[in-house]
């Protein structure tokens, strides 16, 4: 464990090292912010609550989050450092989860710099605060998910471009997988793929959180979906890292 | 123990291409060992097969006992590695770089300053320690991808081209250093300078094609010719045509 830390601890000072981490975060309160204000009739819905917020996120992250993964392990090769990495006393499992570790504390803190909306909700009215809470827990896990496909992404690649567009593709199946365009399509066509894409279903899963449901199924389907992607990265980071 | 690397039958084939073909050597405490050859006769993919980073197709490395394939982690904690290009993440200040591989090499506190303060005294390093990498010259880089593997004062010393890119004064510091390290490691070191290898090796490896050609002191090499450069022209350029 101390080793992913020790990794974690440098990938998440370079992200502050280079405009990286401004950029994101200042985009990504924007995007939320006005999304939530305009497209999400956050005053007309006469709820105080952040539904629409919640709601948006997953979407933004769809493309803000494979933009922070595309350079995890692909500008390691590009820049020769992975030789680096990998021949430091450290485990090949512990540098992946090292930098999943860096990505997603990284994930958490641009989720709670939007604590302005939620004092802007308790100011307007009685919001019930613990499904807030369970709402950002659900986006901080839908960050996971697309941060764990990124970086299996990552590491197949020495060109950030292709592992970008690659990352947002993947992310984006299992984001509109229960979409009702997609659930009515295969539910007419293939109703035995319906079930199957509405349990992979990310923004399913996240309704539930940010309803305030939090459920065992859930969590583990988190975890479980992370756990694979990271297996993922793993073995592709053994096979592909000196090519 | 005398042997502090030990490499057995060592084979790396990339599909029909045999990268390095049936080497075996060891190397003991007080040897440095100059690996040379042509590009692309191997020297990288051996040294790569023996820090832990690329798996061999079959045969085995031993550091220190420890074989790089079975117990990758102890291995690699007895070894100091300069991968080829010396690569380092620019971004990173040289101080910032040197206390993360410190911290990854499992020293904490005061013991891992010394560490750093120690690595940066050796590479003469001091003036630049709070500048970022990418701002640095050729010449220094080489020389923090060096300070990084001195770092744990380790019993094995894999460098690949360690003064590449270096001036003459700086080549001449590079040598000093290994010289004066040698007693105590057991040291490889790949280069093209072969008045290099007279300077500092005690002991050269001629491989092209991915085979040993000569294993040999310097200047026993040296007198099958008339110059060492014409021994090693005789011994590659023929295995070249091939």
């Amino acid at each position: 464990m101390g080793g992913a830390l020790t990794v974690a601890r440098r990938e998440f000072a370079g992200y502050f090292a280079t405009p990286v981490a401004y950029v994101f975060i200042v985009i990504f309160l924007i995007m939320s912010g006005a999304l939530t204000f305009t497209l999400g009739n956050f005053f007309n819905r006469g709820t105080a609550d952040l539904q629409p917020f919640f709601g948006f996120v997953p979407w933004l992250f769809l493309f803000l989050v494979p933009a922070l993964t595309m350079r995890l392990w692909a500008e390691e090769r590009r820049l020769g450092t992975i030789e680096l990495l990998l021949t430091l006393p450290i485990t090949q499992w512990q540098a992946v989860l090292g930098k999943f570790l860096a990505a997603w504390a990284f994930c958490a803190i641009a989720l709670a710099l939007t604590f302005p909306l939620v004092l802007t909700v308790n100011y307007l009215g009685n919001p019930d605060n613990g499904v807030i809470a369970t709402g950002y827990v659900g986006c901080l896990l839908v960050a996971g998910t697309y941060l764990a496909v990124g970086a299996a992404i990552s590491a197949l690649t020495k060109n950030q471009v292709i592992a970008f567009v690659l990352a947002v593709a993947v992310c984006f199946l299992f984001a509109a997988a229960g979409s009702p365009v997609v659930t009515e399509f295969l539910s007419t066509r293939i109703p035995a793929l319906a079930e199957i894409a509405r349990g992979l279903s990310i923004t399913d899963r996240l309704n539930g959180f940010s309803r305030g449901v939090v459920t065992l199924r859930d969590l583990v389907f988190f975890a479980s979906f992370i756990g694979f992607w990271l297996f993922a990265n793993a073995v592709a980071v053994d096979h592909r890292k000196a090519d | 123990m005398s042997a502090l690397i030990e490499i057995d039958r060592l084979t790396k084939r990339f599909g029909s291409f045999t990268a390095v073909d049936d080497v075996s050597f060891t190397v003991a405490r007080g040897e440095v060992l100059g690996f040379l050859g042509p590009n692309g006769a191997g020297k990288s993919t051996t040294m790569k097969m023996l820090a832990g980073f690329v798996t061999p197709s079959s045969g085995t490395a031993r550091i220190c006992g420890e074989d790089v394939v079975d117990r990758p982690v102890a291995a690699k904690r007895h070894l100091g590695y300069l991968p080829e290009g010396a690569p380092t993440y620019p971004e990173m200040t040289v101080a910032g770089f040197l206390a993360f591989v410190a911290q990854a090499r499992g020293f904490r506190g005061s013991e891992a300053d010394d560490r750093i303060a120690h690595a940066m005294r050796l590479t003469t390093l001091e003036g630049v320690r709070l500048q970022p990498i990418e701002t640095l010259s050729k010449g220094f880089k080489r020389r923090v991808g060096l300070a990084q593997a001195l770092l744990h004062d380790p019993p094995v010393l894999v460098l690949d081209e360690p003064t590449d890119g270096l001036d003459p004064n700086q080549k001449h510091e590079v040598r000093r250093l290994i010289a004066q390290m040698a007693p105590s490691k057991a040291i490889v070191i790949s280069t093209h300078i072969l008045e290099e290898v007279s300077a500092i090796c005690s002991r050269a490896i001629i491989i092209a094609r991915g085979r040993v050609l000569a294993d040999s002191t310097p200047a026993e090499l040296a007198s099958r010719g008339p110059s060492l450069d014409a021994v090693f022209r005789d011994l590659t350029l023929p295995q070249e045509a091939a």
